[in-house]
């Protein structure tokens, strides 16, 4: 089900509505000195969803869509595929729309939303460029990645990347090359989401082992 | 829920399906040392690419979006338009579709590339110019040239620009060296890709003179009786060159070639790039405030020199050069 409710208007109406429900389920993350990142609310008891590398001690501040700030508490990290999860009092939050980022295809239409240079809420546009590979340093061996061309900054950082109907497909994650977004797909994290009580395993944050070329957002 | 009445969801399902269209048609091209490129399939067994993505002449691999991979042998090549064509012994796949209406400013496109020779890869923009005649950096001329924002991944050269439709617009390559990249019109590529399969190359006029714009005094433009404010100066003539076996001169100022006028080296390559080799010509010229008409019979422009890497960009300094035709 599809709470967004998009089934009539003009392209441009519709995008407005969809984007404004989606920046509701969009919560500021100051997770780390000097910079901010997004989150992703996941359902009403507070679940916020985000990256690793933008929480790098265990009690963070967020700040809600109606500009208040809560203490979150990171309940699970997995530094293979960059995701933490964090726990909020959920009151007054508004769950995203979750889509099956396996179903994705190339060309299709996609739009990140997040906090690029600490700006809030913005959106850029833009397609799935590719659906590459990725080996990570972990048990996972290679993984899917969506690669996609809507410009990321720094500050997009767990923030959510929607298909054309409001949808988080994926997490935004990295910069590549300068001008190549990298997105986790939202399945791998919803497996951690799922996973959430074996997983308590906080491990070291990630390192910055990486190739050249590539920038943490 | 009806999904489907979404309108943006429409669009998107529609731009995912042209991406699957072209897919079809573009292909991995592997013929330099670094990352691979891309071709576009115009024919049975025959691949449009980017002249530059071309290293060398033998062992090019094209890979089709089978995944087989066949060894392309080179048809013809035209590094003044950064054009190539592949000629493959298997036949069997599917020819691009193309544009049959010219490319508008504001066009929804996604420019696609296949370099690693899995999927496809795409970025999503629009048309932002048509335009017209542009000098290349490799001494060719294109006629018409597009610009658009989609960005060019590294290995886009030589793919497609597609429209939402999955029909070919345009080839993108960055090989022009001449600010961003830019895109060919397909029917503009499609006529040098004929003639690169019939004849292997494409003949570029050469008169072999130097020259550069000067202002024309109000005594010339009395001569000249029409209002033409500016001519182009020869500074050298070379040794052994049609400009030369016809008498132009040092110091003559060239204001018109065939019957049009010349302001600017733009003005004699736009008729030197057209079909003009060994037909003789008509200039026009100011020698001695006298105004003259020389026939010259327009040589082939010898080889260019290997081009050095990806070159450096063009400057307003580089356009007020001596330029060699």
């Amino acid at each position: 089900m599809n709470k967004h409710n998009l089934n009539n208007g003009t392209i441009t109406s519709l995008t407005n509505q969809m984007l404004l429900a989606v920046q509701s389920s969009l919560v500021v993350v100051e997770g780390r000195p000097g910079g901010v990142g997004a989150g992703i609310v996941l359902d009403d008891t507070g679940t916020i969803l985000t990256n690793n590398h933008v929480v790098n001690r265990d009690r963070v501040t967020l700040h809600t869509v109606t500009r208040d700030r809560r203490w979150a508490d990171v309940i699970a990290r997995d530094v293979e595929i960059d995701v933490a999860l964090l726990r909020v009092d959920g009151t007054g939050l508004f769950p995203a729309e979750i889509a099956d980022s396996r179903a994705l295809r190339i060309g299709e239409l996609v739009f990140a939303v997040g906090h690029p240079w600490g700006q809030r809420g913005y959106v850029t546009s833009g397609v799935v460029s590719s659906l590459g590979h990725a080996a990570t340093n972990g048990d996972r061996g290679r993984i899917t990645i969506i690669r996609t061309d809507a410009a990321l900054a720094p500050g997009n950082s767990g923030g959510p990347l929607v298909n054309a109907s409001g949808e988080v497909v994926g997490l935004n994650t990295l910069i590549w090359g300068g001008d190549q977004g990298v997105a986790i797909p939202i399945h791998l994290a919803m497996e951690l989401v799922e996973n959430i009580n074996a997983l308590n395993r906080c491990r070291k944050p990630m390192n910055d082992e990486r190739d050249i070329g590539e920038e943490l957002i | 829920m009806s999904k489907n009445k979404n309108p943006l969801r429409e669009l998107s399902e529609a731009m995912a399906e042209a991406v699957a269209i072209a897919a079809k048609y573009t292909v991995t091209v592997d013929g330099r040392r670094r990352f691979p490129a891309t071709g576009i399939v115009i024919g049975s067994g025959q691949i449009l690419t980017a002249d530059h993505v071309l290293e060398r002449n033998e062992d090019i691999k094209v890979t089709l979006p089978t995944g087989d991979t066949f060894i392309g042998a080179v048809a013809g090549r035209d590094p003044g338009s950064d054009l190539a064509v592949l000629r493959l012994e298997e036949k069997t796949m599917d020819a691009a579709k193309l544009v049959d209406e010219p490319a508008q400013v504001g066009q929804l496109v996604l420019a696609l590339g296949r370099p690693t020779g899995g999927d496809v890869q795409a970025s999503l923009g629009i048309v932002s110019a048509v335009g017209g005649a542009v000098r290349t950096r490799r001494g060719g001329m294109l006629r018409r040239h597009m610009r658009t924002d989609a960005i060019p991944y590294p290995g886009f050269s030589g793919g497609p620009l597609i429209d939402a439709d999955g029909r070919v617009v345009g080839i993108n390559t960055s090989g022009h060296g001449i600010g961003a990249s830019l895109v060919i019109p397909i029917d503009e590529a499609l006529i040098i890709g004929t003639t690169l399969l019939e004849t292997g190359s494409i003949k570029q006029g050469f008169l072999g003179i130097r020259s550069q714009p000067v202002e024309l005094s109000s005594n010339a433009q009395e001569t000249l009786m029409r209002e033409q404010l500016v001519g182009l100066l020869i500074i050298a003539v070379e040794k052994d060159t049609p400009a030369m076996q016809a008498g132009l001169l040092t110091g003559d100022i060239l204001v018109g070639i065939a019957g049009k006028v010349v302001e600017e080296p733009e003005d004699l390559l736009a008729h030197l790039s057209g079909d003009v080799v060994g037909q003789s010509v008509n200039i026009e010229l100011l020698r001695g405030g006298e105004l003259m008409n020389i026939e010259v019979v327009v040589g082939e422009r010898p080889e260019p020199k290997r081009h050095r890497g990806r070159g450096r960009r063009r400057t307003r300094h580089d356009h007020h050069r001596h330029h060699r035709k």
